[in-house]
């Protein structure tokens, strides 16, 4: 394929993306905080998100790919332990993860 | 136009150590570092992530170019990985909305939505005055996606130094992220079992359908728990 069509595909990547947050502000607008709408709404969204991030980790797509199931539960469960035990730090775990299976990786 | 002030406070979530900005940069150094591999250009790969500004999207843009898919299938396939963003805009805008804000501002803002700075909006809207959370949550977004693309063009230049170990190692960054502020976002039984529902059939639909897994998943797990009994919480 050539530049041009490069260019054409981003353009319809970022069309087919935008189309569902403008949708959801579209929908919002009559939308009360206090709707039963909203409630579920909320609660499909947090589970969308726990669906998401379960599937990334068991079944990676891309360079994950080439770690072991057990390894990455290692790196999780140990980064969640530190998570909680650090009082909810974030930059911790997240630097934790990166260290630790590139640690695993090399031995593995 | 916009309230500094709470802006400001919005674009102060990047630092401290609640920052996004490492696991931001992990996954989109990676991305810049796959573009690269791909063969686009600087450009086109800076102009991929600030105007998409959706991971998972990205990454199946950039598979069905190689694998030479026709502009309508990519248009599909990509609809299909970010509807996600539509349950979450509606889960999120109403929260927002103040009488004084004008309606443009809403539908330019919600370019910023994505896992982060939705979970991180979510976290911290409480606390910020009605009247001005859009301008807090035009903080947020500013900062993650400025983020996300100053990664993108540093992978991009650096992707000959990053080995296949490092590849890795970066991609784990952004799940242990989403995992850590989901487990933070578990303050009440409802949004617990969404949760919890959703971990359990998100891989396990993976299996059977993989393309609508994670929409499906989330429907069942998000019907359950506002079917529970019990009063329904707004965060």
């Amino acid at each position: 394929m050539t530049s041009s069509s490069i260019v054409l595909i981003i353009i319809i990547t970022s069309v087919a993306t935008y189309i569902s947050r403008v949708l959801g502000v579209l929908t919002s607008e009559r939308l009360s905080i206090k709707s039963k709408i909203f409630s579920w709404f909320n609660y499909v969204a947090y589970s969308i998100l726990a669906a998401l991030i379960s599937r990334m980790i068991i079944f990676p797509a891309g360079a994950l790919l080439e770690s072991t199931l057990l390894i990455r539960l290692i790196v999780i469960a140990v980064c969640v332990a530190v998570f909680i035990f650090s009082k909810k730090n974030l930059v911790l775990p997240t630097m934790l993860s990166f260290i630790l299976l590139t640690l695993l990786s090399d031995s593995y | 136009m916009i309230h500094t002030k709470s802006y400001l406070q919005g674009l102060k979530s990047l630092i401290g150590i609640r920052s996004p900005a490492l696991a931001l940069a992990a996954s989109f150094i990676a991305l810049g570092a796959i573009f690269k591999q791909a063969g686009f250009s600087l450009e086109q790969s800076v102009a991929s992530s600030l105007f998409t500004y959706a991971l998972p999207g990205q990454l199946v843009m950039t598979e069905s170019y190689l694998l030479g898919a026709s502009l309508i299938n990519i248009f599909i396939s990509v609809w299909l990985v970010n509807f996600r963003f539509y349950p979450m805009t509606v889960a999120l805008m109403p929260a927002l909305q103040h009488k004084s804000q004008p309606r443009w501002k809403y539908y330019l803002s919600c370019h910023f939505l994505a896992v982060s700075s939705w979970l991180i909006m979510k976290d911290g809207y409480k606390k910020i005055d009605k009247k001005y959370r859009l301008d807090y949550w035009i903080g947020i977004g500013s900062g993650t996606l400025s983020s996300a693309v100053l990664s993108t063009l540093f992978g991009y230049l650096i992707s000959d130094y990053l080995n296949n170990n490092m590849m890795i190692a970066l991609a784990i960054v952004n799940p242990v992220y989403f995992l850590c502020m989901m487990i933070g976002a578990m303050k009440n039984i409802k949004t617990t079992v969404a949760i919890i529902i959703g971990i359990i059939l998100g891989p396990l639909f993976y299996l059977t359908i993989p393309e609508w897994s994670i929409l499906i998943a989330g429907f069942i797990g998000g019907t359950a728990a506002f079917l529970m009994k019990g009063k329904n919480n707004d965060i």
